[in-house]
């Protein structure tokens, strides 16, 4: 049995580095990420309200949570290739935030499938769910958010450890996939939109690989 | 005796009510609308049910499945508006006495206009009711008089990229055609639009001429109609080619039959949350469901 590496004090990913300076312009920046993430939510709200003519209120619901969930996880994807390039270590600080926002979208996304499509009927959902492979992929990529939300706080990082914390987060890649994939199989015929994401999401895996660490 | 329910609409559209009645009055003057035509009794006692509120206008004439201009519900409104639909020539082929292209106020002219508020059933699980105006397509076959070899009748809508910008994307194989046997054809429920809500019908909506039959799913509805064919052999329709085991030729509202995308089983009028049981053959089994006696839905969806 090989000893276990004593470890130095584990530094929480998000957190400052130890000695670093304060950086003032970050609370101000979450300000800027939290209004822009909670525009889909005021666009949608003010449409349900009336506010410009919504013809089918469920699918607006699943239409815009859908489209910013996705838009949400890129961004969180996208936190550390940027970082890589532009040396812009702060950049971290944003990236729970980005990924709590996706998976708020995408509660009230699965809320409104599981309410108003199926009226929470548990045979409706599983036969749903067995017969059309684009629901199951996309309720296993928001399964697989749940512990990834539930595992965000710096507590959760502590007590699990930075390996298997960053271990358990690689689940980001399957979901930003099972998503994607999901887009693709439910449009009926006019698959632009769902390539589309499907180049970004490629780009931002191969970005990772590509750009190494400094 | 039945006749056709004319809209009794809820106190909320009460704007839309009148503006809407002023029209049917102007066009009754007019002579466009026959007034509350008789019809045979057993065939069109259920073309409203209680729980069927007219869908808004708004709704009718900007919600549309119309691929020619576009594949969001809201593109064909936007990429429609100026489409000229005069002249238009239809060209009428194949197992038919006379084939010859007609110009469409010749082709249908003195056909009797009716309003029919018919339940509209997409694939998509979605559904709307709509006041249509029309005449029966059984009346303009009369006044074809096919041959006696013509067991289906094909309709071909237009296919023009300058005037359809959808068409620029061959996500379809165009022209669009659909088709139907003859006897669903000549049923009295089947119609050839001309209008919808007592107005002329617009172009998101396929004008000048559309087909609606509407016991079967909408995408049997051509729209823009260019061409009518009589056959003898069951013609390719263009959802049925593109993915088979999707959209079937017959593509009747059946919740007993999923489609492997959406169940059918329920679904959502627009508007509402809430999704309510699909009807068999959209709620208009009693009239219709003698035409497919001995036939295998499940096979032939
Ligand atoms: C419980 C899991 C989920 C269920 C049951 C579900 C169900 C649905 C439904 C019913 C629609 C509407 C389909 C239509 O309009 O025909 C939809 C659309 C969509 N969903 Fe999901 N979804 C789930 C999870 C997800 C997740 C986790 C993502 C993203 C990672 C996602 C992304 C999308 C997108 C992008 C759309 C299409 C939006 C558009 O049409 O513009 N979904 N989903």
């Amino acid at each position: 049995m090989e000893p276990v590496a004593a470890q130095g004090p584990r530094r929480v990913p998000g957190s400052p580095r130890p000695g670093a300076p304060r950086r003032r312009w970050v609370p101000i920046a979450k300000v800027g990420v939290w209004a822009a993430a909670l525009v889909p939510l005021l666009v949608l709200s003010w449409g349900l309200a009336g506010g410009f003519h919504v013809v089918d209120p469920v699918e607006e619901i699943q239409r815009r949570t859908g489209i910013a969930i996705l838009v949400l996880l890129f961004a969180t994807l996208s936190v550390t290739p940027l970082r890589r390039i532009t040396g812009w270590n702060s950049l971290i600080r944003f990236r729970r935030l980005l990924g709590l926002f996706a998976f708020f979208y995408a509660v009230l996304h699965a809320f409104s499938y599981f309410v108003f499509d199926q009226e929470l009927s548990f045979p409706a959902i599983s036969a749903d769910v067995a017969e059309h492979p684009w629901v199951l992929v996309g309720l296993l990529s928001f399964v697989l958010m749940i512990p990834l939300a539930v595992t965000s706080t710096q507590g959760w990082i502590r007590r699990l450890g930075g390996m298997a914390w960053s271990g358990l987060h690689a689940l980001v890649y399957p979901i930003a996939i099972f998503g994607v994939l999901h887009f693709w199989w439910l449009v009926k015929a006019d698959v632009t939109e769902p390539a589309i994401y499907a180049a970004v999401l490629a780009v931002l895996l191969v970005a990772r690989f590509l750009v190494r660490r400094r | 005796m039945h006749t056709i329910r004319t809209p009794d609409l809820p106190s909320r559209e009460i704007t839309d009510e009148a503006l809407y009645w002023n029209r049917r009055e102007w066009l009754k003057a007019a002579g466009f609308v026959a007034a509350a035509l008789p019809l045979a009794p057993s065939t069109l006692a259920a073309t409203r049910g209680d729980d069927d509120e007219l869908t808004p206008w708004e709704t009718v004439t900007g919600y549309n499945n119309f691929y020619e201009f576009g594949t969001g519900k809201e593109d064909p409104k936007r990429n429609a508006q100026g489409f000229v639909t005069n002249p238009w020539s239809v060209e009428v082929s194949g197992e038919v006495k006379n084939p010859r292209t007609w110009d469409l106020d010749d082709l249908i002219r003195g056909l009797a206009v009716e309003e029919r508020v018919y339940r509209m059933r997409c694939v998509e699980a979605w559904s709307m009711v709509i006041p249509w105006n029309g005449f029966r397509l059984r009346d303009l076959i009369d006044r074809l008089e096919p041959t006696s070899k013509a067991r289906f009748v094909e309709f071909t809508t237009l296919h023009d990229v300058r005037r359809m910008p959808g068409q620029r994307s061959s996500i379809l194989d165009w022209p669009y055609t659909e088709a139907l046997r003859m006897d669903e054809a000549m049923h009295p429920l089947t119609l050839m639009v001309t209008g919808v809500y007592g107005k002329t019908l617009p172009p998101q909506n396929g004008a000048p001429l559309r087909l609606i039959v509407p016991w079967k799913y909408g995408f049997k509805g051509g729209k823009s109609i260019v061409r009518i064919r009589f056959t003898q052999r069951q013609p390719l329709t263009t959802w049925n080619v593109m993915a088979p085991h999707e959209y079937g030729f017959y593509a009747n509202v059946n919740p007993n039959v999923d489609h492997p995308r959406w169940s059918q089983k329920k679904e959502r009028r627009l508007g509402e949350f809430f999704r309510r049981d699909t009807l068999m053959f959209n709620g208009y089994a009693d009239e219709v469901a003698s035409l497919y006696t001995g036939m295998d839905l499940r096979r032939n969806y």
